[in-house]
């Protein structure tokens, strides 16, 4: 069967729908899922489709959104429920971090907590600080929840039919500024992809980026740039905050020596921190140079465009950090 | 300062017709219930345990609901005071020392979890967080999966008067109440939240006064009158099973001890005031009404004290022999096998 491009938005919404006709304990609840399609229409369609039973509007009230479909989760169905966006997700931290991520844990395994949660990241948009950070790496700190940042429709598509499958709970974020980006995605409709792994998206021997989500879009931007300058960058799409799969990162930088981390969140703390910590303390005799971060600014997001461009990463800002460690 | 309902002395039975076995077990559930949570008291005091968080005074509204719940089919969503409760559903006392202590065997977390975060998922106790009130959403979203499944299984959540301040319990009782939800809301109000009272918690003498802002029914009942609180169970259940819709239920009680080993009532009320409430305690009623009815008598009390004895004391031994979990338990389980689903 040949694989169609899609927008992402497509591939979420293809996923859903065939999991949704594929086992009938899967449901959907959140803010303006049903009548309205989604905010970003990811659900146009499904009440038609599957009745109000299973596409549920909900009042704007994150922690019922979250807390309930934990609680539903933990009695055997298997809730998909929507925050509008992941700055909202703070509202029910309790549910999603406290009890969906822990109480398989905290009660020796009797609750399995098979939900996801999908939510949107990400700025660019000018919506401001408490629209648009992309504070996933937040979630990713606590065992027991899963986190998915895709930045493909061909990944998009694969990851969520795997997070819908799984027995644990999942934080499933999807950039607000990409939902229009098309890939190839194949119409089967067992196409999953593994939950944890990572991928090489780009290949090259100069410098390795590792990346996910609109880093991806920035660094495959930059390499463009880069290579007609003759570097030649690897770019490492982590897909998953957690589970981390670091393995493609390892055995690039076995082969570049030298790293640039991109990612859109606040640099305190951040995804490159912890790469950074992983690459010293398991590939010290490999490296060459010290590694990079690329990330937002260390501010609150600013709403005006200048000043937002001016706090985010950009292809240009990934360009200088690959010639940085290079040397240049 | 009193500032709960005035309990009167009596037990109102009127439309209970309960077999006299069913009675005496109620009876025999709240001695050993007060019995357990004593010696754990004791057991913190001798520096044996860590922590206890205490269920003393609230046996009558906690074996009365139980009771009136089709125990091990209705979820409960149980909070941190509800020893008597769990007990009823069948949580032993032995697994509660061996929770209290933190011991090997301890079933329902392994020891990985505080004690009084009660779970089961056999006898239907569902887990809870510790933030108060957040079981609230949770129990609607058990209470909307009954009813997509088409089961009259009912889910009670139970919490305390101050816990009605978190904004959980208004966004999971607004949503009961939008879809009907099969669920009862249990507020076991002791007028106390730790130290601060009532008053400062809100403005309406009774909590269940907030029912109509949900458009679900609200019920005052008596808390230390396990009658009274077994019937108003038993009708806010048959209300939910007959798509009636959830029942905020209030039962009025107190707590005659602290909030838990970590603070000293002597500091936010007098001690007229606690032994005003003892007057009215919930065993002691109920133990005069069986006595005036002439189903117990006191050889019979002796008997049933004797038998919780034997049963408690055999929970602790059997806790202080267990051994402590291997240290490689702690590392799982965290994350549901890839093909269990």
């Amino acid at each position: 069967m040949a694989d169609t491009p899609i927008t992402i938005r497509e591939a979420l919404s293809a996923a859903l729908r065939e999991e949704m006709r594929r086992d009938e304990r899967v449901f959907i609840m959140g803010e303006e899922v049903g009548v309205w399609g989604g905010t970003y229409a990811v659900t146009r369609g499904f009440l038609d489709e599957f009745g109000e039973k299973r596409v549920r509007d909900t009042p704007i009230a994150e922690m019922v959104i979250a807390g309930a479909a934990t609680g539903a989760a933990m009695a055997g169905l298997r809730p998909v429920a929507e925050i509008m966006t992941i700055n909202f997700a703070f509202l029910a931290l309790d549910a999603i971090i406290n009890h969906a991520a822990k109480v398989r844990y905290m009660f020796n395994g009797q609750f399995t907590v098979p939900l996801v949660v999908r939510t949107t990241t990400g700025g660019g948009k000018q919506l401001g600080a408490t629209h648009s950070h992309a504070p996933e790496v937040i979630f990713a700190h606590f065992p027991g929840l899963y986190v998915a940042v895709p930045g493909t429709a061909y990944d998009a598509k694969g990851m969520l039919k795997a997070a819908i499958r799984d027995d644990n709970p999942v934080l499933f974020v999807e950039h607000s500024t990409m939902l229009q980006r098309r890939s190839p995605v194949p119409d089967d409709l067992d196409f999953t992809l593994p939950i944890g792994k990572s991928d090489v998206k780009r290949q090259g021997d100069d410098v390795t980026i590792v990346t996910y989500q609109k880093g991806l879009e920035w660094s495959m931007a930059a390499a463009e740039q880069l290579a007609k300058e003759g570097i030649e960058v690897e770019i490492i799409d982590l897909r998953w905050l957690r589970p981390l799969d670091l393995e493609p990162v390892f055995e690039s930088f076995k082969k570049t020596n030298r790293c640039v981390i991109v990612e859109e969140s606040l640099p305190h703390f951040n995804v490159g921190a912890e790469i950074s910590a992983q690459l010293q303390e398991h590939m010290f005799d490999y490296m060459d140079a010290p590694i990079k971060r690329v990330s937002a600014m260390d501010i609150p997001l600013p709403y005006s465009r200048e000043l937002e461009l001016m706090a985010l990463p950009s292809a240009d800002k990934v360009v200088a950090a690959v010639k940085e460690v290079l040397g240049g | 300062m009193v500032t709960n309902l005035e309990t009167s002395q009596q037990i109102d039975d009127a439309g209970i017709d309960l077999e006299t076995k069913t009675l005496l077990e109620m009876y025999w559930q709240m001695v050993r219930a007060r019995r357990l949570d004593e010696r754990t008291w004791v057991l913190h005091r001798q520096g044996k345990i860590a922590f206890h968080i205490s269920g003393i005074g609230h046996e009558g509204v906690q074996v009365g609901a139980a009771m009136a719940l089709r125990r091990g089919y209705d979820y409960a969503h149980l909070y941190y005071r509800d020893l008597a409760f769990a007990l009823v559903l069948g949580y032993t006392p032995r697994e509660w020392m061996l929770s209290v202590f933190g011991k090997e065997g301890e079933p329902t977390s392994g020891a990985r979890q505080m004690p009084s975060h009660w779970s089961n998922k056999k006898q239907g106790i569902m887990p809870a967080s510790s933030p108060v009130a957040t079981q609230v959403p949770q129990a609607a979203g058990m209470a909307l999966a009954s009813k997509l499944r088409g089961e009259d299984r009912v889910t009670l959540v139970s919490l305390g008067e101050g816990s009605t301040s978190e904004g959980d319990f208004y966004e999971g009782l607004n949503w009961a109440g939008v879809h009907k939800l099969p669920m009862i809301c249990l507020v076991e109000n002791n007028i106390y939240a730790i130290s601060v009272p009532m008053h400062l918690q809100m403005a309406v003498p009774n909590v269940a006064d907030r029912a109509p802002m949900f458009g679900i029914e609200g019920v005052v009942v008596d808390g230390n009158d396990v009658l009274a609180s077994y019937r108003a169970i038993k009708e806010a259940l048959e209300r939910a099973r007959s798509g009636g819709g959830p029942t905020l239920v209030e039962a009025k009680t107190y707590r005659p001890v602290p909030h838990s080993s970590d603070d000293d009532d002597r500091t936010y009320r007098s001690r007229d005031e606690v032994e005003e409430w003892k007057k009215r305690d919930a065993i002691k009623r109920f133990e005069t009404y069986l006595l005036d009815k002439g189903i117990l008598s006191g050889d019979m009390i002796e008997e049933i004290e004797g038998r919780v004895r034997l049963e408690v004391d055999e929970a602790q031994a059997a806790a202080e022999a267990a051994p402590y979990p291997p240290a490689e338990n702690a590392l799982f389980p965290v994350y549901a096998p890839a093909d269990e689903a």
